[in-house]
């Protein structure tokens, strides 16, 4: 019984670190040796261009929208142990103001007086408009094959009141700095067994693993992909997951203690990744791989 | 009980054109839970599309076909204003039907 | 299937009513809709086998049906597919996948006034060759397309 367990165990601790050992193999994700990167650069944008070409055909009636609905459904529901729906919530351009607040967050919030993403600032109304609780929502705040969290689809909702509109994460407040600066220090800093940090597979350019080539997030033309396709909806699993369980996952690939749900350090790297990408067009909630 | 779907419907070209999102787990039968148990199939095996009474489209599928399966085809006829019907029936007799306008 | 069940189907308006006729024996689920579908089709683990099940036996190699696809498919969960015959007269397209653990996938019937292209999306165990079979007249054609499908990264 108990080896049966620990077979089970090594087996799935397998799969879960299959993806950072293959990176680990050739010391870390794959840098294209000078001589062949020509030859292999060819190649490779080949399929990411059919990657791209095909991804763009699925986004024109994407899965997506049928998590925007249910979204719009919960946001304007009435619900919670307050019975009220989420139309007065403040997402920085006022109460009940949603075209166009999902490119311009993480922001500042004075009646918290703190810097929140999309997600943080949802949870937050959930709370305080709904009498949710935020401990319940953190338990299981990521989308699974059993369910999808309320918060998931309705940041999927607000997501898609951006399409086709400018990131303009802003940088006036003192603290929104602050977020920027905290959070491009999150973004560098190396620990854990591996010695990773978000830069090591996402801080210079030509990186890949596998087949999928890894954006440069530190570059104004790499941080876009941090920005574009989230929420997205996974074809893996065919999940909706928000930018909360994207980063989440990268801190539990380098072997870091993963963040806290809607955490300060969260908005930070959001602040961070968001105001790298500002300028480009966000074209709503997309699909990932 | 199911999601509602997602109809777009947009006249062009004297025809048009149908892009329909369905929410359904399309479950193959062949996958097994944590617990080692198979996952019974689960998955949508007609689609019907109608246009004033008419079936413009009929489809069988089976468990191949994507979670939250996408279908787009065209048919001539349709103006704007006009009302679709599409209806889905799965392996386990339930069903849903939505209705969209042509626009 | 015909029209006075749509509409109790369609007054009804989903599940629920459904649910409540099948259970008072007014409607039995597996005689009301599995009527057209081909139940040894959808079992056959090859393509040649439902092939003989559709009833479509050596169908001929056709220039005249369009296959979109990817080369590569970014992952074989989610590939969109899309068919179109220019064969006069086509009454079905139906994609077959042969590597699959059943080779059919879906069959579109096609009335007269809709065009005979439809995409969709579908599930591919492994690289694979993807045909297409086309009704048209009474008699049967068929494309196909290798589809190879990739492992991927972290998740991004």
């Amino acid at each position: 019984m108990s080896s049966i367990k620990l077979r089970v165990v090594v087996a799935l601790s397998g799969l879960a670190f299959a993806c950072a050992a293959q990176a680990g193999q050739t010391a870390t994700p794959v840098k294209v040796a000078a001589q062949t990167k020509k030859a292999a650069s060819k190649s490779r944008s080949a399929i990411a261009a059919e990657f791209e070409k095909f991804r763009d055909i699925m986004e024109e009636a994407s899965p997506a929208e049928l998590f925007e609905a249910k979204g719009e459904e919960l946001w304007k529901a009435k619900r919670g142990p307050k019975n009220a729906s989420l139309e007065k919530c403040d997402l920085g351009l006022g109460p009940g103001v949603l075209k166009g607040a999902y490119v311009k967050m993480p922001r500042y919030f004075a009646d918290t007086d703190q810097v929140m993403d999309a997600e943080r600032r949802i949870v937050y109304c959930m709370v305080t408009l709904q009498g949710f609780k935020e401990a319940d929502l953190a338990k299981k705040p990521f989308s699974s094959a059993s369910k999808t969290p309320d918060p998931v689809s309705l940041v999927t909702y607000v997501a898609g009141q951006s399409r086709g509109m400018k990131i303009a994460v802003p940088q006036k407040h003192p603290k929104e700095r602050d977020a920027y600066n905290t959070g491009e220090e999150i973004f560098n800093y190396r620990a854990g067994p591996w010695d990773f940090s978000c830069a090591t597979c996402h801080g210079a350019d030509n990186l890949r693993i596998r087949t999928q080539d890894l954006p440069n997030l530190s570059s104004k033309e790499g941080a876009i992909a941090a920005f574009q396709g989230w929420p997205g909806y996974r074809m893996t699993g065919g999940l909706m997951h928000t930018l909360q369980w994207r980063l989440n996952d990268c801190f539990r690939q380098q072997r870091f203690p993963e963040p806290g749900y809607v955490s300060e350090t969260l908005s930070d790297l959001l602040t961070y990744m968001g105001v790298n990408a500002n300028g480009h067009v966000y074209k709503g909630p997309g699909i990932k791989r | 009980m199911a999601d509602p779907m997602r109809i777009r419907a947009k006249a062009k070209d004297g025809g048009v054109n149908v892009k329909i999102l369905m929410a359904h787990e399309m479950e193959t039968g062949q996958r097994k839970d944590s617990a080692g148990k198979p996952i019974p199939a689960h998955f949508i095996q007609h689609v019907s599309v109608t246009w004033q009474g008419k079936v413009v489209l009929s489809a069988n599928w089976g468990p191949a076909i994507s979670k939250n399966p996408f279908l787009e085809f065209d048919f001539k006829g349709g103006k704007k204003g006009d009302k679709i019907q599409v209806t889905w029936t799965d392996n386990k007799g339930d069903t849903r039907t939505d209705e969209a306008t042509i626009n | 299937m015909d029209q006075t069940r749509r509409n109790v189907l369609r007054a009804g308006g989903g599940a629920s009513l459904f649910a409540l006729l099948a259970a008072a024996g007014m409607l039995q689920p597996e005689a009301a809709f599995a009527a057209d579908w081909n139940q040894k089709a959808f079992a056959a683990k090859n393509v040649k086998d439902a092939l003989d099940a559709l009833g479509a036996g050596n169908p001929a190699n056709s220039n005249d049906i369009i296959m979109t696809a990817p080369e590569i498919a970014e992952n074989g969960a989610v590939v969109p597919v899309a068919a179109e015959s220019k064969i006069p007269g086509t009454e079905s397209i139906a994609f077959l996948i042969a590597k699959n653990p059943t080779a059919l996938a879906a069959s579109f019937d096609i009335p007269a006034g809709t065009e005979a292209a439809v995409s969709t999306r579908v599930k591919l165990a492994q690289t694979t060759d993807v045909h297409v079979l086309v009704k048209a007249q009474g008699k049967y054609y068929m494309t196909k397309k290798e589809i190879k499908v990739t492992i991927g990264g972290c998740g991004g």
